[in-house]
């Protein structure tokens, strides 16, 4: 077989992590004063708990070689649901845990049109998006929804932390690292973690080996769905206000950070210790723009280009979709096993 | 007119299929090309086609040297191929698909010119005799046989045109998808072509087809090109003999093999007239630590009755019964949980995870004995296990961590193995588990083979390799057209004896049914 010419493998795993200690190195260099601070990192995990909560469930999703598009959507749709039921007069529990059911019902409506019905995950939860959206809509009459009728408790949680001493975390930022903490074990340590991995790899090859795959398939998107409703509920609680619209970056955000997660695996597959890495570059990018006084136009600009950066990079050096002629003379050469 | 072909070599990662074989094609003849499956006809088609390049190939057009990099250079010399596996887009026309392979008449170099389009391939498709399929329909809707006149009608596009030079037909296997008529139509447009001079290579793995349309007629086995007769100094016997040589040379001695004695009245597996979308009748039964073989043609049925026992088709009608139990919608995960263990024909498409560890390959339909903690995996547990049957295998591995990909096509066959023996089977379903794997590989898994029926599994391993079957096997059922046909012992069964049976009726009965032909061979 013949050689392939590689970005040295170092690389190959690593740059995403290098890009990320680079983009922290320079916002520290640029902002000495108040980037690299405590407060400023506990605030940079409060500010992206949400997407991260969104980001962790979809990399379960994005494992299976599924997508879910709707969970922006979703994430609107269950903050309207629970201000709704605020609205009514039901209780702090009630209202989370209608919320809740929201979520998982859109979840379990993707699973069933893509495992069940075997539409691709694409055109289903494109669909499913625009119907969440308008639910949303419709239901909140296109208006907010905020003030009293929201619980003073509900509220106060989305901006409370819990203080240990020194160190203050707050409760959004805790709940990121639970969905962190239990989506690692899933996929890491359990027996469906393993079966949805070979779905994504192989999916014959996964039924073949007596694998359920429309079963798994389903559960996914049924995470997907809850993860959304508790990224609804985390924002409708630190904004005090839910929106029809409100969750709406979400879904493309979780998407890129689960991408550039994959740029860190070996075989480029979605890793959910990846998708935290995606989430904080997402998030300081953010943070440390918003610093320097960067238009937020030109934010999204360059955020995107990082993405398409990082991913083409990886792209080139691991899928062997080859490097241009220029770039290969400059690279050292790499043995491949056959 | 004259193709001399010489030196056509050609081997897959170190195994030869094509050794230094020689053809000679002459105008106005049809040279019929025969062999088992595997003895290199197809690959030697490919090297012709363009679609392989060869380790050494020298091909004379009328005496001038002449080279084939690519399917355009074999199209410009005026070679035209009717391939065995059917490549249709059903979301184009009828008309559109026979221009795949073909150049598109245009106007002004970048429109396609639809009128022409239809004119030429109305014509090809008269030239068939074939009238009955409508050119602006799209292909999805064609049935198979009529998907495989169209392929055929695509090789006839322009074929006036090029009046200069006849062009020479290299067609492997037409006629297996088509019926009787549907072959007749294809005798004649090869007559005529012959009566203008072309030349034809026909592979058929049909004799009564090979007496009646081929002039000469040439052996393949084991990748060599073993002898070439006139046909009226052939005879089916003969050819059948040449077929099959004595090839049995690596193979171990046939001593120990698992005959059909024991007695037990309650068989272990018992098969009532299966039938699925793509397996019409299946009856047998297999009794505990039994061996039995599963012989055919390529398109036979033999991988979809696995396939159907496996619960992967879903049954149409019949029973099966494991242990005297029924096994009802099989499915696969249902089949792995009840013993049976699965080795599918294709292990890189549908067995391996190729980016997956050896480990993880090896456990994946039963993770469900590695539970621990309600949930998690019992990963020690799981290594140990691996780790003991990479070295019940004698898998040649850097470790159960490594990647599938990186291993050769014998050590991820291995790795095959010790998945469907993880869970001390009842039942082991192997289909070609030595397609395309080292000599010191097969000679391993044979012997693990053999050791599992010691231990009382049941086995149906269907074989491409004749003296595969003979050597391993008590029983051997015989399939045609998707069909389980008869059965033989092989106490007194050899390789003629066994191509003769997989053989029958291969022409008029044989070609009453219709299939896409999709093995390779």
């Amino acid at each position: 077989m013949p050689q392939r010419p590689h970005l040295p493998s170092f690389l190959r795993r690593y740059g995403t992590l290098i890009g990320f200690l680079a983009i922290v190195l320079f916002f520290w260099t640029q902002r000495p004063a108040t980037f690299m601070t405590l407060p400023n990192w506990v605030n940079i995990t409060r500010q992206m708990s949400i997407l991260g909560v969104v980001a962790f469930t979809m990399t379960i999703v994005m494992v299976t070689g599924d997508f879910d598009l709707s969970v922006g959507a979703m994430a609107s749709l269950v903050g309207i649901v629970a201000g709704s039921a605020f609205q009514q007069g039901a209780g702090m529990e009630q209202a989370v845990a209608l919320a809740l059911l929201a979520g998982v019902a859109g979840g379990a409506l993707n699973g069933l049109l893509v495992a069940g019905a075997g539409i691709s995950a694409f055109v289903a939860t494109l669909g499913t998006l625009t119907v969440f959206r308008g639910l949303a809509l419709y239901t909140s009459g296109g208006a907010s929804i905020y003030g009293r009728v929201i619980p003073a408790g509900f509220s106060s949680f989305g901006r409370g932390a819990i203080v240990i001493g020194e160190l203050t975390i707050p409760n959004l930022t805790l709940l990121a690292a639970l969905a962190l903490a239990l989506v690692f074990v899933i996929l890491r340590f359990t027996i469906v973690g393993r079966r949805l991995y070979a779905i994504g790899g192989n999916r014959e090859a996964a039924r073949f080996g007596g694998i359920r795959i429309a079963r798994l398939r389903m559960l996914s998107f049924v995470i997907s769905g809850l993860g959304a409703a508790v990224a609804g509920l985390m924002l409708f609680s630190r904004l005090s206000t839910a929106h029809p619209t409100q969750g709406e970056g979400l879904m493309l955000q979780a998407i890129a950070a689960v991408f550039l997660g994959m740029t860190m695996n070996e075989e480029a597959q979605p890793n959910v210790l990846g998708t935290l890495v995606g989430v904080l570059i997402l998030g300081v990018l953010a943070n440390g723009l918003t610093q320097m006084q960067i238009d937020t136009y030109i934010q999204q600009i360059l955020t995107g280009v990082i993405i398409i950066l990082a991913v083409t990079l990886s792209s080139l050096s691991q899928q062997g979709l080859r490097a241009p002629e220029w770039l290969r003379r400059l690279l050292p050469q790499r043995d491949e096993a056959t | 007119m004259h193709l001399q072909i010489r030196h056509a070599s050609k081997a897959y990662a170190g195994i030869p299929a094509l050794i230094d074989a020689a053809l000679d094609l002459h105008g106005g003849e049809a040279l019929g090309l025969v062999g088992e499956n595997g003895a290199g006809k197809s690959t030697l088609i490919k090297l012709l086609a363009g679609l392989e390049a060869p380790d050494s190939l020298e091909v004379r057009l009328n005496g001038a040297r002449v080279t084939i990099p690519d399917s355009a250079a074999a199209r410009r010399l005026g070679l035209r191929f009717i391939h065995q596996e059917l490549a249709i887009v059903p979301a184009l026309s009828v008309a559109e698909n026979l221009f795949l392979n073909n150049p598109l008449p245009r106007i002004g170099g970048a429109f396609v010119n639809r009128a022409a389009l239809y004119r030429l391939a109305r014509e090809a498709m008269r030239r068939l005799g074939i009238d009955h399929i409508d050119l602006h329909q799209r292909a999805s809707l064609l049935s198979p046989g009529d998907a495989m006149l169209v392929k055929i009608a695509s090789a006839f596009i322009g074929a006036d045109e090029v009046q200069q030079q006849p062009l020479v037909y290299i067609m492997d296997e037409p006629t297996a998808a088509l019926n009787q008529a549907e072959a007749e139509l294809l005798y004649a447009v090869i007559e005529r072509l012959r009566a203008r001079g072309c030349a034809l290579l026909v592979v058929t793995h049909r004799l009564q087809e090979l007496f009646r349309i081929a002039q000469r007629v040439t052996v393949m086995r084991d990748g060599r090109v073993v002898d070439t007769h006139k046909i009226a100094e052939a005879s089916a016997g003969e050819l059948i003999h040449e077929m099959t040589g004595s090839s049995a040379a690596h193979l171990p001695p046939v001593a120990d093999k698992a005959k059909s004695e024991t007695t037990d009245d309650q068989p272990l597996l018992r098969a009532r007239d299966l039938q699925t979308d793509a397996l019409l009748a299946a009856s047998f039964q297999l009794r505990a630590g039994e061996i039995v073989g599963v012989a055919g043609l390529a398109g036979a049925g033999r991988s979809q009755l696995l396939q159907a026992l496996m619960g992967i088709d879903k049954l149409r009608a019949g029973t099966i019964e494991l242990d005297g139990e029924a096994l009802r919608n099989p499915a696969p995960a249902v089949c792995w949980g009840r013993g049976i263990a699965y080795l599918p024909e294709e292990r890189r498409s549908q067995g391996l995870l190729l980016g997956g560890r050896i480990s993880h390959n090896m456990t994946l339909p039963h993770l469900g004995r590695f539970r621990r903690w309600f949930a998690l995996i019992d990963r020690r547990a799981e290594d140990r296990r691996s780790q003991q049957l990479s070295r019940s295998v004698q898998l040649r591995a850097t470790g159960i961590q490594q990647r599938l990909r990186e291993l050769s096509g014998g050590n991820q066959q291995k790795v095959m193995f010790a998945r469907a023996v993880l869970a001390k089977p009842r039942l082991v379903l192997l289909d070609e588990p030595t397609r395309g794997i080292d000599v010191g590989a097969k000679r391993d898994i044979y012997r693990l083979v053999r050791e599992l029926a010691a231990g009382g599994t049941g086995i149906l391993l269907v074989s491409s390799e004749l003296d595969e079957l003979l050597a391993l096997c008590g029983r051997i059922l015989i399939m045609r057209d998707r069909r389980l046909v008869a059965e033989a012992s092989t106490a007194n069964l050899d390789e003629r004896a066994l191509l003769s049976l997989m053989f029958e009726a291969g022409g008029a009965k044989g070609a009453c049914l219709m299939r896409y032909n999709l093995a390779t061979n």
